[in-house]
């Protein structure tokens, strides 16, 4: 489809779009001036809105495609909470504002933080990290806070396993840490027998995903967590995989010092083609003085800030003011019409869909890494033996499922299971949608062995066939320039 | 489903957790709330909070968004679309973050920019942390950033980098220009540095000279890190231009260009560095390329950078990042055009210039620095600005930010003050007016008027 550029003509506008009245500018001293306007697009209103909405029909989304996108949580965003959220009183709210005209908003970040709470087990909540990733690298710079603070200089690494998200080694290395990799053993659990061996006083914590991003359930997650505590190191949950034990099991009564939520998976706010998200973090009370903020208090009827001053221990603030508001109102209109008695129902669900999901394609050939274990919100099939025998790999599968109408799932991750799919329904798929899935995962296997090329070559139905990524690395091509299309 | 699966209630789909761990019932969370009800609770609060007039800056800026730009940003296929990691089911996605990144490398004049990063301070943060892997002249890990530099960045900066050895160094300003003296820098010739900061404007709205510290960090084998409003960009030079070489790395806050104020979020920082850079950037990338068939696409590009190829060797630890409001910004841009965000720019900076006289006229009232402004001002009051900023907020003026908790050295009198394009003359007098009463009833004396009880 043409570039936005490709429909600008010179001097085209869209008037109404800006002040009319040309604001008097001519005492800015000649030094400090652009002297050439900016090459950005000439349009009309209209040839703006038909480009945009016709390249919005180019994508798949959880409005209009099932998503089971392993560990990202695509579920259903109500459209509730967006408009909730976009009521002119909070979009116009400036984070300057005095406490006095925050009350209604405040209010809100209290509720959701006391919530938060409550559904993972921790002491105390601080919504402000703008993502999961941010909200990792708070996480790990409070346990280094922590150990600072006990002179207790010499813990230097942080544990990690092999099947961990790739941010977790990457923000423990941006607080200073060492990494060290923790095997998996056989059943997809963590080797505990591995990890005793680089316990020690050198241990600074470990950071866990539970469950695993394998798709089970560490079943001796009290046995890690008292050998970590005893090695004076503190665990860190990694909330990733959280929608499959809402209301079940919380991270607080399994040992976690520290933990990070993804809002935007697990409380259903949108993932906006790559955010925005929000990634607060709960801690035990030994953590409690490093939150970072700010924070909201309430003092009888009241809401107020906490800020630096309040908090003289605090890792201290990680974005220029309160982090991604109108997500955590999302969120918080979200988890208020689940209620208590809906959010146990979310991992339910969730569970349910996932083990359906797993038997279901085993009936059908495919083979699942982890047989013997149950699935929990998700679940990991490899193709290697299709790949062995058929020579189609996991990609294949994948761009030709996105023929059929299906986004596909995670390919390639956990990068210790080979050829692997790691499948994330979600609890707001119905049983027609997943059967329709099942449906053409059953056919594709058949293509598979009957005519792989159209795997291999798939996608067909698309916008676009498969794309180069070679030559997007080798020949970079990062910006239109006007001198581009003569 | 229970059947197919083999079990006989979905209690035993969670049968390997220990029995000794499950929660009971989750009874600090209210019940659930239908729509309507929640949205009578969501209602209320947001009227309680949205009644004033705001001449706040500091970071965030009240400008006009038309109507099309979040119509058309939360459309279901933008708003419930994540990363586009199949891209040939994300060209929507994809050719607009690249149309963005064209768009960002205009009005900048950079080489190439990334597809954003989580706000403006973050932005900041990883600007320094890729100067100094990216200065191979630089053995040292010091960078200078100026006071003028807004306090919550400096704050942030120094949150992110201080657990890698990164040493911060604060240029301090002019107490009257409140620029950098280009002179201070002269206490740094012929030390290693890995990177300078220019803010442009800075926090307190003036215009540094962004030509002659340029060419000094540069004779002196230090990068440039421009910290830029956007907006300001389409009157002022851009750091692509800057000096003779231009600047290296420039990043900011991209609020201004689409995204509510929302009490700070979300926003976008975003990016922006020259080609020699690339590699060194953090964040998603998007590139051209071809399909099988010869026709163009757009993919993620450049991944050996990131965190999920890379793990603990990777740029950044960044992966989702603030995609819904680029697609705003993009859209926002689109409709502006070149003539349009000039008219923007050209609004702020005429009403504030207004507003400024018209305050400067009250006895007492005084501009606090006499450099060039864009769309800000510091106000010096008679008296103690927080008693005065009270008063207005109780009749629903938001006045400015107190600059006495960041810039003690300014005494307790004065404020930050912006208006955008939005601020009416009527606002701006109404202001004007509820100040000299404010001022006239307090003489000096701490503020009697109360807030309203909400």
């Amino acid at each position: 489809m043409s570039l936005i550029y490709q429909h600008s003509r010179p001097g085209r506008r869209a008037p109404g779009q800006a002040p009319l009245a040309k604001g008097d500018t001519t005492a800015i001293p000649e030094r400090f001036r652009r002297r050439v306007r900016a090459a950005l697009p000439e349009l009309s209103e209209m040839q703006v809105v038909r480009h945009y909405t016709r390249l919005s029909q180019k994508n798949f989304s959880i409005d209009t495609h099932f998503y089971p996108l392993g560990s990202c949580t695509m579920k259903y965003n109500p459209r509730g909470a967006n408009q909730l959220a976009m009521l002119p009183g909070f979009l116009a709210r400036h984070p300057e504002a005095p406490e006095t005209h925050s009350q209604g908003f405040m209010a809100c970040m209290y509720e959701l933080q006391e919530m938060l709470k409550e559904v993972t087990g921790m002491q105390a909540v601080s919504l402000s990290p703008a993502a999961g990733a941010q909200g990792e690298f708070a996480g790990v710079a409070m346990i280094r806070a922590y150990h600072e603070s006990r002179g207790d200089e010499a813990r230097r690494e942080i544990l990690v396993p092999d099947a961990a998200h790739g941010t977790n080694p990457a923000s423990a290395v941006m607080c200073g840490y060492q990494v060290r990799e923790i095997p998996t053993d056989a059943n997809g659990d963590v080797d505990v027998t591995a990890l005793k061996t680089v316990l020690g006083p050198r241990t600074a914590g470990i950071m866990l995903t539970n469950p695993s991003t394998l798709g089970v359930f560490d079943r001796r997650i009290r046995e890690i967590a008292n050998r970590v505590h005893e090695a004076g190191g503190l665990l860190y949950y990694d909330g990733a995989n959280l929608n499959a034990i809402l209301g079940k099991v919380r991270p607080g009564d399994m040992g976690f010092d520290v933990i990070h939520m993804n809002l935007h998976k697990t409380f259903s706010t949108p993932h906006g083609g790559g955010g925005p998200g929000a990634g607060p973090v709960g801690v035990s009370a030994r953590l409690q003085p490093y939150l970072p903020v700010p924070m909201v208090d309430r003092d009888g009827d009241d809401y107020r800030w906490l800020s630096e001053s309040d908090c003289p221990e605090s890792i201290g603030r990680l974005s220029a003011f309160a982090g991604n508001a109108g997500v955590l109102l999302r969120a918080y209109v979200y988890a208020r019409m689940l209620g208590r008695e809906g959010i146990p129902r979310v991992a339910e669900y969730a569970t349910l869909n996932a083990n359906y999901l797993l038997e279901r394609l085993q009936e059908l050939g495919y083979e699942a890494a982890y047989p013997e274990r149950r699935a929990t919100h998700e679940f990991i099939i490899t193709l290697r033996r299709q790949a062995r025998e058929l020579g189609v790999n996991t990609m294949d599968f994948a761009k030709r499922l996105l023929d059929y109408g299906f986004h596909a799932p995670t390919t390639y991750f956990p990068l210790l299971v080979p050829e692997c799919l790691l499948i994330e329904p979600t609890e707001t798929e119905d049983k027609e949608t997943l059967d329709a899935f099942l449906e053409v995962m059953g056919k594709i296997l058949e293509e598979a062995k009957t005519e792989p090329e159209l795997l291999k070559g798939a996608p067909h139905a698309l916008p676009v066939r498969r794309l180069d990524d070679v030559r997007a690395a080798r020949e970079l091509d990062l910006a239109w320039s006007p001198s581009r299309d003569g | 489903m229970l059947q197919a699966i083999g079990v006989g209630t979905v209690e035993q789909l969670f049968d390997e957790i220990p029995a000794d761990l499950r929660c009971g019932e989750l009874n600090a969370i209210p019940k659930a709330m239908s729509e309507m009800e929640i949205g009578r609770l969501m209602d209320t609060r947001a009227r309680q909070d949205g009644a004033a007039v705001c001449f706040i800056g500091a970071g965030a800026y009240d400008h006009h968004i038309p109507a099309a730009v979040w119509q058309l940003a939360t459309r279901g296929e933008f708003y419930t679309a994540y990363t586009p990691y199949q891209a040939e089911a994300s060209q929507g996605t994809l050719q607009l973050l690249y149309e963005y990144q064209s768009m960002m490398t205009a009005v900048t004049a950079m080489d190439v920019s990334n597809a954003s990063l989580y706000d403006g301070a973050s932005a900041l943060a990883e600007a320094v942390l890729m100067a100094v892997r990216a200065n191979r002249k630089s053995r040292s890990r010091r960078v200078l950033v100026p006071r003028t530099v807004h306090p919550h960045y400096r704050r942030v900066v120094r949150n992110i980098v201080h657990n890698q050895g990164v040493e911060l160094v604060e240029l301090p300003f002019d107490s009257t220009g409140g620029h950098i003296d280009p002179e201070t820098l002269a206490a740094f010739a012929g030390e290693d540095i890995a990177a300078l900061v220019i803010p442009q404007p800075n926090f307190f709205g003036v215009l540094e000279e962004v030509g002659l510290l340029t060419d000094w960090a540069h004779a002196n084998k230090a990068l440039i890190i421009a910290l830029v409003n956007p907006v300001a960009l389409a009157l002022l030079s851009p750091p692509g231009e800057w000096g003779e070489q231009g600047a290296d790395i420039c990043c900011g806050e991209g609020q201004p260009l689409g995204a509510p104020l929302s009490s700070g979020g979300p926003y976008f920082g975003f990016l922006c560095c020259r080609q020699t850079l690339v590699r060194q950037m953090p964040g998603r990338i998007i590139g051209g390329t071809l399909d099988l068939d010869g026709k163009p696409g757009y993919t993620l590009t450049l991944q050996a950078r990131e965190q999920h190829i890379r793990r603990s060797k990777a740029t950044s630890n960044i992966c989702t990042n603030q995609g819904l409001m680029v697609t705003a910004a993009t859209i926002h841009m689109a409709l502006l055009g070149p003539e349009g965000l000039e008219r923007v720019a050209a609004a702020c900076y005429d009403n504030t210039a207004w507003l400024v006289e018209s305050l400067i006229r009250l006895h007492g009232v005084e501009s606090r620095f006499d450099r060039p402004v864009f769309h800000e001002r510091v106000i010096q009051l008679p008296v103690a600005a927080k008693g005065v900023l009270r008063a207005l907020a109780a009749h629903n003026l938001l006045a400015g930010l107190d600059l006495s908790r960041d810039y003690p050295e300014l005494g307790d009198n004065c404020i930050l003050t912006c208006a955008t394009e939005r601020r009416t003359r009527e606002e701006m007098e109404s202001l004007t007016t509820k100040l000299e009463r404010v001022l006239s009833l307090q003489g000096g004396v701490p503020c009697q008027l109360q807030p309203k009880e909400w």
